[in-house]
């Protein structure tokens, strides 16, 4: 990350959703054969203003609203990278995975191992994940461990402005298909991002917060949850490392186990269900690859096993939190 | 053919149109004024269809909703305290707080959900509309679904599905002209979405959505039609929604023209029909404003019971993921 920094004379701020759209942006003038298709991209500039500009820019046959047939859109991905191109395709929300998934399941994870190799797809989706704006059961879920649970797919889900725009550009380079599961709830948030392209490594996790006697590996926005726990973890004297997974599938186990041979202690923190999360696949990693580490057993936080609630009462509950995850390091110490 | 309606249903339909038009201003007074939490889709301009459709109908008949399902709920007979209720997240909702307004629902009245997923209802009424039969009963379920959501592979399934069975379901396409902010030429090459119709072998008809006793007869039709066994139909009406996809001014996108909406809001359900009714000398202009100020009180009484409400509590959350054998 720095180093793209480093190379830029000002630092420049940007919003999450900016930061997408410039990502986006960066891919189309390098590739030639890239377009985006979903529903409303063109002329409403995407539902979240992620496509802002870019029919301006780049014109109808590059920028392309769809009806409303994720079937339909994301096959057209998966037939149009099959043959030549490099689609970008928006699932609006991840919640709509449902009704695409064959073509995500059985045909865009399978198609080149089935063809013995001979077909590449190098097809990028992006979707909005995450709870927290009383957008109840349907538009707020975090579903990434579908995706993840599929061998022939990558999954990353970018935390901060500088990710977002290198993952996408990252995604779209790579000649595997990629999900970039972006958070909604982030969309304001602010962050560093250089201009011009750089490449967030998929793949790979990095240590946002360096610490020597805890590891908090988190997914998405409870990195920033996981920042704010380690803050207060600091005044009582647990100096914690917090580590950005970034990359779901392939997921980057030798930066987590290095942390924990140094902390031997460690939590993972994620918004999906707790059951059947992918903080039982990381523990389960740690505990096989560095189990003589560990001083403690590995915690995990998910949300608890219900749809997401409407009720702002019960939300508010539902999301895991900085106070939750203070409180479960505080347990898995021994600290009152 | 058909009858002339009486004036007992002339007035009811009216009464259905204003409670709708009613709720649904004060829901999006209460969104900009963030007492309502999330995303409403507003039914305002599109009166005619519900209150139309469900005239037809008893309590036992079912509907499926969409997103935009307040309008279908209230003219199913919704309380408007408990829809307010579930607007506010409170315990005291249609859905003790935990659907909102994209899942409010009620069995009792038949009302099988307003639904976050496009497409999502269709089904859902063909499965109803099975069970109707297998049970043998007379009932019948409603689908209601827009121009957007026509572009479905649900909607394709669920049609052909009750078309080879022959099921006592209707399709009500409400076609407002736009998916989201994308208007329907430039999301299918078709005009009339009752033209799909014909892919499946049974009736499809058009019918002015702003124009409440046209929807209401043909409405009758179709459903006497696949209450008498002889399977589905499509009915689209043709309407306009007068406020934003989400919202009353939604994000200030700029997709469609002032003059494409004046030119259908001079077409108002409501008032043109209230014209009607005072040429027909069914209703006064006097009897007309007591409709409102009794339904703008209960849409008050409504809001406050909302207002008083205690939200769920914490050990609600991991209520009724499951039913639970003997609770
Ligand atoms: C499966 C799915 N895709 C996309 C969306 C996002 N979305 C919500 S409403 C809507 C437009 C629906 O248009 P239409 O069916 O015409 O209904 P209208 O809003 O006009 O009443 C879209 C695309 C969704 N909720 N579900
Ligand atoms: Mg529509």
């Amino acid at each position: 990350m720095s180093e793209a920094i480093k190379g830029n004379a000002e630092p420049r701020e940007l919003t999450y959703v900016a930061a997408i759209t410039e990502g986006v942006r960066e891919v189309l003038l390098e590739q030639s054969n890239a377009f985006v298709a979903g529903e409303d991209v063109a002329g409403a500039g995407g539902p979240f203003g992620q496509y802002s500009g870019l029919l301006t820019e780049f014109g109808e046959d590059r920028i392309v609203d769809t009806p409303i047939s994720e079937k339909g859109i994301v096959g057209l991905g998966v037939g149009a990278s099959a043959v030549g191109c490099r689609p970008i395709i928006d699932v609006m929300f991840v919640d709509f995975m449902g009704e695409c998934m064959d073509e995500i399941a059985n045909q865009m994870a399978k198609m080149r191992y089935m063809f013995g190799g001979s077909v590449t797809l190098p097809v990028t989706v992006l979707s909005m994940t995450g709870a927290g704006m009383s957008m109840a059961a349907q538009h707020s879920q975090s579903l990434e461990v579908w995706l993840a649970h599929l061998p022939g797919i990558k999954v990353v889900m970018p935390a901060t402005p500088y990710d977002a725009k290198g993952s996408i550009i990252a995604a779209a380079r790579d000649d595997n298909p990629v999900f970039v599961l972006l958070n909604k709830v982030s969309l304001g948030l602010k962050g560093e991002v250089p201009e011009g392209t750089y490449e967030v490594e998929i793949g790979t996790a990095e240590v946002v917060r360096p610490g020597t006697n805890f590891t908090i590996v988190a997914i998405s926005r409870m990195v920033h949850e996981a920042l704010k726990a380690a803050d207060t973890l600091s005044e009582l004297g647990v100096d914690v490392e917090v580590i950005d997974a970034r990359s779901i599938q392939p997921f980057d186990t030798d930066t987590v186990i290095n942390s924990i041979k140094k902390t031997h202690h460690g939590l993972v923190v994620h918004e999906a269900v707790e059951f059947g999360g992918i903080g039982g696949e990381i523990v389960a990693q740690i505990q096989d690859k560095a189990f003589d580490y560990l001083d403690a057993p590995v915690g995990r936080i998910g949300a608890p096993f219900s749809p997401v609630p409407f009720s702002p009462a019960l939300e508010k509950i539902y999301v895991p939190d900085a106070d939750l995850i203070v409180t479960k390091v505080k347990e898995t110490l021994g600290l009152s | 053919m058909s009858k002339q309606p009486t004036k007992k249903v002339l007035q009811e339909l009216h009464l259905t149109m204003v409670r709708i038009r009613c709720f649904e201003n004060a829901a999006g007074r209460l969104m900009e004024e963030a007492k309502i939490p999330g995303a409403l889709h507003l039914y305002v301009g599109e009166e005619a269809i519900a209150s139309g459709v469900m005239q037809n109908l008893s309590n036992d008949d079912q509907i499926t909703s969409t997103h935009r399902g307040h309008g279908h709920l209230v003219a199913k007979g919704g309380d408007f305290s408990k829809m307010f209720a579930e607007l506010f997240g409170r315990s005291t909702g249609y859905c003790r707080g935990k659907g909102g307004s994209m899942h409010v629902s009620n069995m009792e009245l038949g009302m099988l959900g307003a639904n976050g997923i496009v497409g999502g209802g269709p089904p859902i009424a063909m499965g109803a509309a099975f069970a109707n039969r297998f049970l043998k009963t007379k009932k019948v379920a409603v689908a209601f679904f827009g121009d957007g959501a026509s572009n479905e592979g649900s909607f394709h399934e669920a049609v052909n599905m009750a078309a080879l069975y022959k099921l006592p379901c209707i399709f009500v396409c409400e076609n407002n002209g736009y998916g989201e902010y994308t208007p329907q030429a430039k999301h299918q090459t078709i005009v009339d979405v009752a033209d799909r119709a014909g892919g499946y072998g049974i009736p499809g008809v058009v019918v002015d959505g702003m124009d409440v006793i046209a929807v209401f007869e043909a409405a009758r039709e179709a459903i006497d039609r696949a209450r008498k066994g002889k399977g589905p139909t499509l009915l689209e009406c043709k309407t306009y929604r007068f406020y934003d996809h989400v919202g009353v001014r939604g994000m200030g996108l700029n997709y469609r023209t002032d003059e494409e909406l004046e030119k259908w809001k001079k077409r108002d359900p409501i008032q043109s029909f209230e014209a009607e009714l005072i040429k027909l000398g069914v209703m006064t202009q006097k009897q007309i404003d007591k409709v409102y100020s009794k339904v703008n009180d209960l849409v008050e009484e409504g809001v406050q019971f909302a207002e008083d409400s205690p939200f769920p509590e914490p050990s609600e959350l991991l209520e009724d993921v499951y039913c639970v054998k003997g609770a």
